[in-house]
């Protein structure tokens, strides 16, 4: 039987913490319990995140957003400055899982599972996240390319809490998309998926392009290369096709049971021509 | 430990081991076996309540997370005698074959309508996509909760008279 600790602040979760260096860390339990279960059982110790107000607030600051990390999916698609002010978040959100999921699953849950396919991932990395950390030592805040080290590994330290996600609000940004390929319309698990941030000069030329691949490699994938083939040009069929063969020859997918990397491959390429329907509106 | 909290609107305590799963306490300590389990693992939804008015998966909870919370089940929507619109509409509409996901249709559905009383096909469908049909009755489902959303919502005759006694 496991021990299930609910503590009632921030302090007392990082006492908790730094006491039971074993024990889980639970926000929504959307990942945690069925992982768990598969293997036999719940951790000896399991802390709840659900009781602690300060991992749950969505503040604003100087030019960025401050989400806590168990704030859930439906807490962020319900709150309009992620709703309408971070569209290519929004738009994995409204697609992850299902209802009840979005209800329970938290922002920091997803980003600490670290799955090839989290959705949230592509659109933090295009939105250029940061995390903040927090020890009994103090407060740290990484990338998340610096925090995602590979399938479900990440930098978090033995007695660290992930408090916050820090994102800059994007500023000229007009074109803001996130799209994912799955087998089927609800619940699906990404078998590729894309987020794009472009901004554009008064002719419609791209003055900075930002994409990133979920599903497409051990962790998201983004694409110097095909950014820079968009450089100063409009975001026609021809500029994207020639963006895309830079993304297929960047990803590093892998063969499973929802597809082939060839497939992936592929269709990660051709999820970008879609932003020259979407520029073109 | 002693678990307290409110169901389908009464106090109640029990005794508990923290970790056990939700749907287990709500079946086999308080008889509610409307919350019906299917897959376990956060994939077909029947086992969905209201959880503070939101509808999560009982079978990825939790015993301890009940704590201080108010858990509404199917048996809480309505009762035989007077059942909720919802229930009324399910019933009238055919959207219940062998019945074995109404419990979390119900329940999803009635958290699309405590947020959004005037939901399109759309918005209802996306609601109910987390729970599976196997019988796939779906299109009798997403009528009926329009028709329940219908009856809910306060139509000419309701609102004139709410405004006579001053209510909002
Ligand atoms: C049926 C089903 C469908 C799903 N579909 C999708 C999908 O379409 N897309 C998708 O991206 N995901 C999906 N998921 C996965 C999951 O729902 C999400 O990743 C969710 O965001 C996890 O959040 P959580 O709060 O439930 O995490 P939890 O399960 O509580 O935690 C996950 C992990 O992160 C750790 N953790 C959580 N919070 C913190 C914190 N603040 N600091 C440090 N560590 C922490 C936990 O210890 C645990 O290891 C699905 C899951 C299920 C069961
Ligand atoms: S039994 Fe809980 S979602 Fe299937
Ligand atoms: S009515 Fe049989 S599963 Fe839906």
């Amino acid at each position: 039987m496991s021990r299930v600790h609910a503590p009632r602040g921030l302090a007392e979760l990082l006492a908790l913490r730094a006491d039971l260096p074993g024990a889980a860390l639970m926000a929504g339990g959307t990942d945690l319990v069925p992982r768990s279960r598969a293997r036999g059982g719940l951790p000896e110790d399991v802390i709840l995140l659900q009781d602690v107000p300060e991992l749950h607030g969505i503040t604003s600051g100087k030019g960025l957003l401050r989400i806590g990390a168990a704030a859930t999916h439906a807490a962020l698609l319900a709150d309009p400055r992620v709703g309408r002010g971070l569209p290519v978040l929004a738009r994995a959100l409204a697609c992850l899982a299902s209802p009840a999921i979005r209800n329970m699953g938290s922002i920091g849950g997803n980003i600490c599972t670290a799955s090839p396919a989290g959705d949230t991932l592509p659109p933090l990395h295009v939105l250029e996240a940061r995390v903040e950390l927090a020890g009994r030592e103090g407060v740290r805040e990484l990338s998340l390319a610096e925090f995602i080290l590979g399938p479900g590994r990440t930098a978090l330290g033995p007695g660290e809490v992930l408090c916050a996600v820090l994102v800059p609000r994007p500023e000229g940004f007009s074109l803001q998309h996130f799209e994912k390929v799955g087998l089927r319309g609800a619940m699906a698990i990404a078998v590729v998926s894309l987020a794009a941030m472009l901004r554009l000069d008064g002719r419609g030329r791209v003055a900075e392009a930002r994409l990133a691949w979920g599903s497409a490699g051990p962790a998201v994938v983004r694409c110097p290369a095909a950014e820079a083939a968009l450089l100063g040009r409009r975001p026609t069929l021809s500029a994207l096709r020639a963006a895309a063969r830079h993304a297929r020859a960047a990803v590093r997918p892998i063969d499973d049971l929802r597809a082939s990397a060839a497939y992936r491959r592929e269709v990660a390429g051709n999820l970008l021509l879609r932003l020259a329907d979407l520029s073109s509106r | 430990m002693t678990i307290r909290f409110l169901l389908n609107g009464r106090e109640v305590a029990c005794e508990s081991a923290p970790d056990r799963r939700a749907v287990d306490l709500l079946r086999e300590e308080f008889g509610l076996t409307g919350v019906k389990e299917g897959c376990g693992g956060g994939e077909c939804g029947a086992c969905a309540v209201l959880v503070d008015g939101s509808a999560r998966l009982s079978c990825l909870m939790l015993a301890a997370q009940l704590a201080g919370r108010s858990v509404v089940t199917v048996e809480g929507l309505g009762t035989a005698e007077a059942p909720h619109p919802l229930q009324t509409a399910f019933a009238e509409h055919g959207a219940v074959q062998c019945g074995y996901c109404a419990p979390g249709m119900l329940m999803a559905a009635a958290d699309l309508l405590a947020r959004d009383p005037s939901p399109d096909r759309e918005a209802i469908a996306g609601a109910v996509s987390g729970t599976l049909c196997r019988c796939g009755g779906y299109g009798k489902i997403v009528e009926a909760v329009e028709r329940a959303a219908e009856a809910m919502r306060p139509g000419p005759v309701r609102k004139a008279l709410r405004k006579k006694r001053g209510g909002a």
